[in-house]
């Protein structure tokens, strides 16, 4: 992989050597991407490459643009007026910036589940089957199955089996962020973004949603955004340090918390700001 | 609301200037309340003597006026039917607006604008003004172009109708039924809108799947606040198709129709005695009262009930 | 699954969102079609193209020769294609006709100055005039009887009138409820008040228009002795209760919409409930007190039936409060049944309408800049 200028990322070599599989393209593969808001630039040149099948996480400091980016990946950034991309961003190999690329389908392969848990006003069973019925789905006994193993997936099946078809606003906290993260699954999405996806729960069902993340990591490539460098130090293979809409460090996330190589990197980490 | 630190100077509630200030809003308060009861208690108790299943129930004769056999069955048909018309032609144009400026408009581009400028002006255009285009519009334009078109030798849609009056009040009701509906719609959390996208639907799937379920009860708000509304007016209908009389309910779209508001405004204005009839006015009102009164009430209760929902779901 | 695709996949929904925004668009359509319609009837009055002069000065038939041609044919109101088709024999006769039914209306008419007026031009409508059969010049408006005088100086007077008197009524009483409602009230007082009031606005003005016939309009004389039973005041009364929930409705919620924290602050510094809602609430909400004024304005202007049945609806002009008074838009909804369609008196009528559609625009427009102003400079809430 070239990198055009000086503005490389130190990741990309530590990626080459330590990648498991470093023959299997990137799941995700950002270069020079800029993002402005109204001429106010939120992103600047960033340029990183998401292997398949790892938890990477996004950290940095609030308004440094993690979220921002990872809103690109599933162009849900395209919903905010005023919002301006350049430079490339590949899924899977393919281009998802221009105004060709069917942003429908793309999401369909990159799901989403967000910081406030956002279950539809619906019973357990609608929430689930939504994702489905909107591939065409519409044969009863395969959406069964499908929000069954999903469910199961998400370690949610057992909690929920018996009242399917009770409204999701029922559920609690937790349980709730796990429905989305089960419905988010059930279309079978090959990435999965997770933007600070337990932030808003207490430290005992955000374990479990961790765990959660662990078990998934098997057969999805999640970015995860957190403000919670614990967390990210938990459950990530590897993490990327924003600072300022810039990617200050990116590398295995055992290099990032002990041995940074940015100054910056190593004061945020020590928790001297952020 | 009780003061937290109390001043010891000024005492409880700051001194004479507060106490008159206390007392002058007070009684503005009182004085508004006491409009209010004055005005229901005298059509009410002026109008329940007159007011029976028969007098909503039969048709009246020629002269409406003879106490005994006064009725007002033709007024109340009339009124509802126009009401009912103009809610399926205001409701879908309403609906479809308050979405396009809430889901796909951009905020900043200038018919944004334009149409939240119309919007605006359309909802302060004094009633009377919609008579005079329902008159010049749809019955002078729209219905004697159609007479022309099917070469009628009578005027079958180029004279004041059933049709005419309820479009005109379709034009001057579509400010509240976007209004209402824009309300709802922005109430309703974006992370709703972002899950669906998010699981690859598009923008019309999420709003036909979600948004608009979701956004029902205040749609539905809207519409009985729009139809509360009309049912009360009488100017624009005055030369859309109101008739001082018709011997027959109406039957056809192109018919004429009476009209509770307007048979009031006849009862009480050309009475040829007023003390004598003022028995059937007052329960005529009375009708009408009742009528817009528990259509307001009803889409005031929605909308508390709407606005609880909301922030227990937030 | 390629990602290459775009919208063009589906064709359906770029139709549906397309006629979406069509719908959203044809607001601004509906808006245009108003004006047009409210204004296209009032045209030829404001172009000055109608005379209603009940006898039009003669040209002699002899000096045919001599008149332009296009005066000819707008003497005989010929249209051009009709003027073209006819010889010097068909317009002589045509002219003389005319002489002969000049000559047929009755000396004392003719001799009449009014009578060769032409009452809808624009001096008329605006300007007093000393008809036949009056001491001084005077605004009338009288659009009945042989001479139709249309001067609207009576109407638009009468309409202003009603309207300060609804104004005068209902701005301090719903400003005062506002106020006391939203701050100074117990609670449980405030739940049940404001919803009452605001049930004024689901009585039908018609219903309100009986009340201030047959109820106000008697205690209101007995109280101040005064002589026209159904006048401005009675009228103004009735329409500023139309405009009471509406300024009541904007203005509490201005005043509710003013930070707490702002009350809070001046009440730990020893203001009493009355100093804080006076001097911090009141201030603090003024462009949303304006914009119910503006918008009251509005309403007052606009309201037709409670002046139509409690104004007394005597075109004269008058300043008095106790006399009796009628607004324009009365005068459209008391005369459209007799106007005739496309004639004289009938695009008066619309021209009054085209006038209040351009006040309410007027009203709206400057309503909302000094309510923008106001909020940028204050920083308030609206």
């Amino acid at each position: 992989m070239e990198t055009p200028t000086s503005r490389s990322i130190p990741a990309e070599d530590a990626l080459d050597s330590e990648s498991p599989s470093r023959t299997s393209p990137p799941a995700i593969e950002t270069k020079d991407l800029c993002l402005s808001y109204d001429e106010a630039p939120a992103l600047r040149d960033v340029s990183l490459s998401v292997p398949e099948r790892q938890v990477t996480a996004l950290i940095g400091p609030s308004g440094c643009g993690k979220s921002t980016l990872l809103r690109c990946f599933n162009r849900m950034n395209d919903l905010i007026p005023g919002v301006r991309v350049t430079g490339q961003c590949r899924v899977g190999g393919q281009d998802i910036l221009g105004d060709g690329v069917d942003v429908i389908g793309l999401r369909k392969q990159v799901g989403m589940v967000f910081q406030r848990s956002n279950p539809f006003p619906m019973s357990i069973r609608a929430n689930m089957a939504y994702g489905l019925k909107l591939q065409g789905l519409r044969n009863r006994v395969e959406q069964d199955r499908i929000v069954e193993e999903s469910l199961r997936a998400a370690a949610l099946w057992d909690e929920v089996k018996d009242r399917l078809d009770r409204n999701a606003l029922e559920l609690s906290g937790g349980q709730q962020q796990r429905l989305c993260i089960a419905r988010a699954i059930a279309i079978r999405p090959r990435i999965l973004l997770m933007d600070e996806p337990a932030s808003a729960l207490d430290p005992i069902t955000t374990m479990r949603i961790e765990e959660l993340i662990l078990e998934l990591r098997r057969d999805y490539t999640i970015v995860i955004v957190t403000h919670n460098m614990q967390q990210a130090a938990r459950i990530s293979d590897r993490t990327a340090f924003l600072y300022l809409g810039e990617v200050v460090e990116f590398d295995r996330t055992s290099r990032i918390f002990t041995h940074p190589r940015d100054q910056r990197t190593e004061d945020y980490v020590t928790g001297r700001f952020g | 609301m009780r003061p937290i630190g109390e001043s010891r100077r000024l005492g409880r509630w700051g001194g004479p200037a507060g106490i008159v200030g206390l007392i002058l809003t007070g009684l503005a308060t009182l004085v508004l309340l006491a409009f209010l009861v004055a005005l229901l208690t005298t059509v009410l108790s002026k109008g329940m003597p007159a007011f029976s299943w028969r007098f909503v129930s039969t048709i009246p004769r020629k002269d409406f006026f003879d106490v005994d056999s006064a009725a007002i069955l033709p007024m109340v048909v009339g009124t509802s039917l126009r009401v009912l018309i103009m809610t399926v032609f205001v409701m879908p144009f309403g609906v479809i607006t308050a979405v396009y400026l809430t889901e796909y408009a951009d905020p900043a581009s200038p018919f944004t604008r334009g149409i939240r400028a119309a919007i605006g002006n359309i909802a302060g255009v004094p009633s009377i003004v919609f008579g005079l285009f329902g008159l010049g519009f749809f019955v002078n334009f729209l219905g004697r172009g159609l007479d022309g078109l099917t070469g009628s030798g009578v005027p079958v849609f180029g004279r004041p109708s059933l049709l005419w009056a309820s479009l005109t009040l379709a034009v001057m009701t579509l400010p509240v039924v976007i209004v209402a509906t824009e309300e709802s719609l922005r109430s309703i959390p974006s992370g709703l809108r972002e899950a669906s996208l998010a699981l690859g639907a598009t923008k019309l799937e999420t709003v036909w799947t979600i948004v608009l379920p979701q956004a029902l009860p205040g749609i539905l708000t809207g519409g009985i606040l729009a139809v509360g509304r009309a049912a009360g007016e009488v100017a624009p209908i005055l030369f859309t198709g109101a008739a001082y009389y018709t011997a027959e309910l109406p039957g056809r779209l192109t018919d004429q129709f009476m009209d509770l508001g307007y048979h009031v405004y006849v009862l009480a204005t050309q009475s040829p005695n007023v003390d004598q009839t003022a028995p059937i006015l007052y329960a005529t009102a009375l009708a009408l009262l009742v009528l817009t009164l528990a259509l307001n009430a009803g889409a005031i209760l929605l909308r508390s009930r709407m606005r609880r929902n909301l922030r227990e779901a937030v | 699954m390629g990602l290459r695709r775009g919208h063009r996949a589906r064709p359906g929904e770029w139709i549906i969102e397309k006629l979406i925004q069509a719908v959203g668009l044809s607001t601004i359509g509906l808006m245009v079609l108003i004006l047009v319609f409210v204004g296209r009837e009032a045209l030829p009055v404001l172009m000055g193209r109608i005379n209603t002069a009940l006898v039009q000065p003669i040209l002699p038939s002899k000096e045919i020769d001599s008149i332009p041609r296009d005066d000819l044919r707008s003497y005989l109101e010929l249209s051009r294609s009709q003027f073209e088709g006819m010889d010097r024999e068909m317009l002589m006769a045509m002219m003389e006709a005319r002489e002969e039914g000049f000559r047929d209306i009755p000396e004392s008419f003719r001799a009449d100055p009014d009578s060769t007026v032409n009452t809808a031009d624009w001096r008329q409508l605006l300007l007093p005039r000393q008809w036949t059969g009056y001491t001084r010049p005077e605004f009338v408006w009288q659009p009945v009887g042989t001479i139709h005088k249309y001067n609207l100086v009576p109407l638009l007077v009468g309409s202003l009138k009603v309207t300060l008197v609804g104004l005068l009524f209902a701005v301090p009483l719903s400003l005062g409820a506002a106020l006391y409602v939203s701050q100074l009230a117990p609670v449980r007082v405030r739940e049940w008040v404001k919803p009452t009031i605001e049930l004024l606005a689901g009585i039908p003005s018609v219903v309100l228009g009986v009340f201030c016939l047959l109820v106000l309009s008697g205690l209101l004389q007995s109280l101040f002795g005064y002589q026209f039973r159904l006048n401005a005041l009675v009228a103004g009364i009735g329409l500023g209760l139309t405009a009471v929930p509406l300024i009541f409705t904007i203005a509490e919620d201005s005043f509710t919409g003013v930070p707490r924290g702002y009350v809070q602050a001046s009440l730990a510094l020893g203001a009493s409930p009355w100093q804080a809602a006076w001097q911090v609430v009141l201030p603090s909400a003024m462009p949303g007190v304006v914009a119910a004024m503006i918008l009251g304005f509005g309403r007052c202007l606009g309201e037709t039936m409670v002046v139509l049945m409690a104004s007394g609806n005597a075109s004269m002009l008058s300043w008095s409060l106790f006399d009796s008074t009628r607004s324009m838009t009365a005068t459209i909804a008391a005369e459209m049944a007799e106007a005739v369609s496309g004639g004289g008196h009938y695009r008066m009528l619309f021209l009054l309408g085209t006038l209040l559609f351009a006040i309410s625009f007027v009203t709206h427009l400057i309503g909302g800049r000094i309510v923008r102003r106001l909020r940028r400079r204050l920083g308030g809430v609206a």
